[in-house]
């Protein structure tokens, strides 16, 4: 095996957090028996919502891999029937989502045959003889979003502007939060395949190198990754292990621990050359190139003290987390709190029906309640500022959110906060600081939508006055228009008259001369 | 797992274990003068504190149990002279925890350190009664007993001792520099040891390894401690080279006043204090500027007090220079 030694670069702050990811590792990953109804939310990911295909009705059969909804937008993918079944309903379910909201899902009776039919996508294994738009258009078809929880459209991110190349693709395996393990699982079961999937990835971006970050907590993945990329023989490829400090799998964190380059603020990765993707990610997109397979399962961490037997569990998404409780040794006494996601990072969950979405990494039971000291006043101690990886200045912003000053909050860089709750936990206070953020950032987006449509409204208003303006000066126009033209008739008839009268005196004169004239020449 | 996830009040008790070998080496050189200011002072200061919450209508048992009136109420028992008259106390803790601290808003609201403005506003009203120190004598109680400590304290009834002569060093320097005398004289009446007078001294040791063990139990960062010291010492410096004769050593102005209890108890008080790192830096090193000025060409002994407050008030304009850079941000001035 050999590891290059790399120049590693220190982000501040972070914290060394009890892992308790031995839990959930003891036994192999595996797969459960479907569920008796599976729930597939139409929007698993960050963008629009994709839309139900017509042919997908209450009562419809449909195959494993067969579209449901189309996407509508480039921020948007396809979703997929993840087995086989009738659909017995199209309708809002409850989703994860911290609102407790529910959302638009076709509710699919699985048949058990677990049958592909024919809709398998076509496959690339030659996937180098073709062309990146294609490759692209392929994930998105096949419905790969960013799997670390971001959800964000892969496509999107793998589409390279000319004018910004591709330096370095970064696979991140950092998976810092605590309890979770499925990317560890993940990478020492599928190393293989996610090698092959950054492959894929680097015929699409072109980059000079692909790191793959993987925190030093992970010995059995680290020799895993470094075998499969020994078997692959890629030297573009080098597995680092990066130190344990939470949020070293944030992807700015793990891109600046790895290249000492900041994504700027408001940017994006390929601004400074880099993409980073997720390795669970990095496999699904491997599924849906080399195997025309749409992204319909995801390895899930079931742990916490309130779950009898932790493990890794591969799952279709649409599953119910019940179902998943139920097939990790059933719930204990302490199964108080069910989060989606880590203790730091994680969103409550109000329903044991909501399904599994592509974003869950993480089922977390437990005991642990929320917020189960009163907050005090913040001392302005500043172990919030020590604590937080991006260099803001949490108590500043708790102080701007809390004054609803969302202005300052701005100006203090609210929008570069990645929630990763470094502060809130360190605060001696015990101040839900994060909630703060999210209800500021919140209001902000509120406010610029609403600006956005007073700013509608303002222009539709305006156009209305401006039609009615129109109207009314059309109106006068025409009206000014009949008038002229009476009046030229009028102007016309006299004239006609005059003119008339005139050639009658003329005639008459004409004819009295005649008379005359004949006079003189009878006379 | 971080080494302990403190909460306020776990902060505020362990800044007052640290207190302890201070207070304990304190009450050896000066007995019962101390102990009454101790009682006196964070009963005081608990009366105040709960009266106040209840006026304001918060919830009194989370917020006394916090500490934090306890801790400011001590940091003004160990301040004031021994032997402080009851009254001086009650009034210093009024306008610490009433005007200093809640009239502000309460803990985290008050943009003074609450001890200090109880410490200056004595100053500013009872010069007399805030400058004189007994004499230091090792194991005390045996010189001044019970009875005569509440006589004095109580009563203002001084029973024939004169031990209430003394004044601290600082005090002492000035009063001779004053008189025209140079250090050298001053040193020679052999009223102070090498130092800045032992037993001044070994308080200032005291409270110097109280605050490295809180430093070393991270409830303090080092940015404040260090920034105070090295900018009073380097003031010190600077002008004892120029002249010896007039002018204190570092040693003396770093052992011989409040610095050391200063620069890790009074002035890392977060509430009050600027919380980016650099501004930690700016406002401690302000804080140790102004109190040498004050102290040499001032017009009171120690000044940290006074220094102090100054610094809270320049705190919100720190904090908006040296915000640090955020990450993905282009590097603003300072940060
Ligand atoms: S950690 Fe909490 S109490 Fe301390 S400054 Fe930050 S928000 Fe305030
Ligand atoms: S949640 Fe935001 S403010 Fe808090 S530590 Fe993380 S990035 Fe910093």
């Amino acid at each position: 095996m050999i590891q290059t030694l790399r120049k590693l670069w220190r982000n501040p702050g972070g914290l060394h957090l009890a892992e308790n990811k031995d839990i959930s590792t003891q036994c192999p990953s595996r797969q459960i028996p479907l569920a008796a109804q599976l729930v597939i939310p139409l929007l698993q990911h960050a963008g629009e919502k994709p839309k139900v295909v017509t042919n997908v009705n209450v009562g419809a059969y449909v195959y494993k891999g067969q579209t449901l909804a189309v996407a509508q937008s480039n921020n948007s993918v396809n979703v997929h029937a993840t087995t086989s079944g009738t659909i017995s309903a199209i309708e809002l379910r409850p989703i994860a989502h911290p609102s407790g909201l529910h959302d638009l899902c076709v509710v699919l009776m699985p048949d058990g045959k677990d049958a592909w039919g024919d809709s398998r996508l076509p496959a690339y294994p030659n996937y180098t003889e073709i062309d990146p738009a294609i490759l692209r258009q392929r994930v998105k078809d096949a419905g790969v979003v960013g799997m670390g929880g971001a959800v964000f459209p892969s496509a999107v991110k793998l589409n390279v502007r000319p004018d910004k190349p591709i330096r370095t693709l970064i696979l991140n395996g950092a998976e810092c939060e605590p309890y979770i393990s499925c990317d560890d699982m993940l990478m020492r079961e599928q190393a293989a395949e996610i090698v092959a999937g950054a492959q894929v990835m680097m015929h699409m971006v072109k980059p000079q190198e692909c790191l793959i970050g993987v925190e030093d907590n992970k010995p059995y993945a680290i020799a895993a990754m470094q075998a499969a990329v020994d078997a692959a023989q890629d030297s573009r490829i080098q597995v680092v292990a990066v130190p344990t400090l939470y949020p070293s799998g944030g992807a700015k964190q793990l891109t600046f621990i790895l290249t000492g380059k900041e994504v700027p603020s408001g940017g994006r990765s390929s601004d400074i050359g880099v993409v980073c993707n997720n390795v669970a990610t990095a496999r699904a997109i491997y599924h849906a190139v080399v195997h025309g397979e749409p992204s319909l399962s995801r390895y899930v961490t079931v742990t916490g003290n309130g779950i009898a037997q932790p493990c890794n569990l591969e799952v279709p998404f649409g599953t119910p987390i019940s179902h998943l409780a139920a097939h990790a040794g059933g719930t204990t006494p302490q199964a108080k709190r069910w989060r989606m996601g880590g203790p730091m990072m994680g969103i409550t969950l109000h329903d044991p029906a909501v399904p599994v979405v592509k974003a869950m990494n993480c089922l977390l039971i437990n005991d642990e309640l929320e917020h189960t000291q009163a907050a005090m006043p913040c001392i302005r101690c500043g172990r919030c500022t020590d604590a937080c990886p991006t260099s803001l200045l949490p108590q500043q912003l708790y102080w701007f959110a809390r004054a609803k000053e969302f202005d300052k909050a701005k100006a203090h860089h609210l929008s570069d906060c990645i929630e990763c709750g470094c502060c809130e936990y360190v605060c001696p206070s015990h101040i839900p600081l994060v909630s703060y953020y999210r209800f500021a950032k919140a209001e902000i987006r509120a406010e610029r939508t609403a600006k956005v449509k007073a700013d509608l409204a303002r222009e539709r208003h305006e156009f209305h006055l401006e039609r009615l303006e129109r109207a009314k000066r059309e109106k006068a126009e025409k009206l000014a228009k009949h008038k002229e033209q009476a009046q030229t008739t009028t102007d016309d008839s006299k004239k006609a008259a005059i003119q008339a009268a005139l050639d009658r005196a003329k005639a008459k004169k004409a004819e009295a001369a005649a008379q005359t004239l004949s006079e003189d020449t009878t006379a | 797992m971080i080494a302990s996830k403190p909460d306020v009040s776990t902060l505020m008790q362990q800044v007052l274990y640290a207190l302890i070998p201070g207070t304990l080496l304190l009450v050896w050189f000066f007995g019962w003068g101390i102990i009454t200011n101790w009682v006196l002072a964070i009963g005081f200061a608990l009366l105040f504190e709960a009266l106040m919450l209840k006026w304001r209508q918060r919830p009194i048992e989370p917020f006394l149990l916090d500490y934090s009136a306890v801790l400011t109420a001590w940091l003004l028992a160990v301040a004031m002279p021994a032997f402080s008259p009851w009254w001086l106390i009650a009034v210093a803790m009024l306008f610490a925890i009433v005007i200093g601290k809640h009239l502000y808003g309460g803990l985290g609201y008050n943009p003074f350190n609450p001890a200090m403005v109880g410490y200056a506003a004595m100053l500013v009203s009872y010069p007399v009664q805030m400058t004189i120190w007994p004499e230091p004598v090792a194991f005390s109680f045996a010189h001044i007993g019970a009875d005569q400590a509440f006589q004095k304290v109580f009563w203002g009834i001084n029973t024939g001792w004169d031990a209430l002569s003394g004044a601290t060093p600082l005090d002492a320097v000035k009063v001779s520099l004053g008189l025209n005398k140079t250090l050298d004289d001053i040193y020679a009446t052999g009223q102070f040891g090498l130092l800045s007078g032992e037993a001044w001294a070994w308080i200032n040791v005291a409270w110097l390894s109280g605050g490295l063990w809180l430093l070393q139990r991270k409830v303090i960062s080092w940015h404040m401690p260090v920034a105070l010291l090295i900018s009073l010492g380097g003031m010190a410096m600077i002008f004892w080279l120029i002249n010896p004769q007039i002018y204190a050593s570092p040693l003396f102005h770093l052992f011989g006043g409040a610095a050391m209890l200063g620069a890790f108890f009074i002035i890392t008080d977060p509430v009050s204090a600027s919380t980016t790192p650099m501004g930690k830096l700016i406002y401690a090193a302000g804080i140790g500027l102004f109190t040498y000025i004050i102290r040499t060409w001032g017009g009171y002994p120690d000044a940290i007090a006074f220094a102090v407050l100054i610094m809270n008030m320049a705190v919100p304009l720190i904090d908006y220079y040296t915000q640090p850079r955020v990450y993905g941000t282009k590097r603003s001035w300072l940060g």
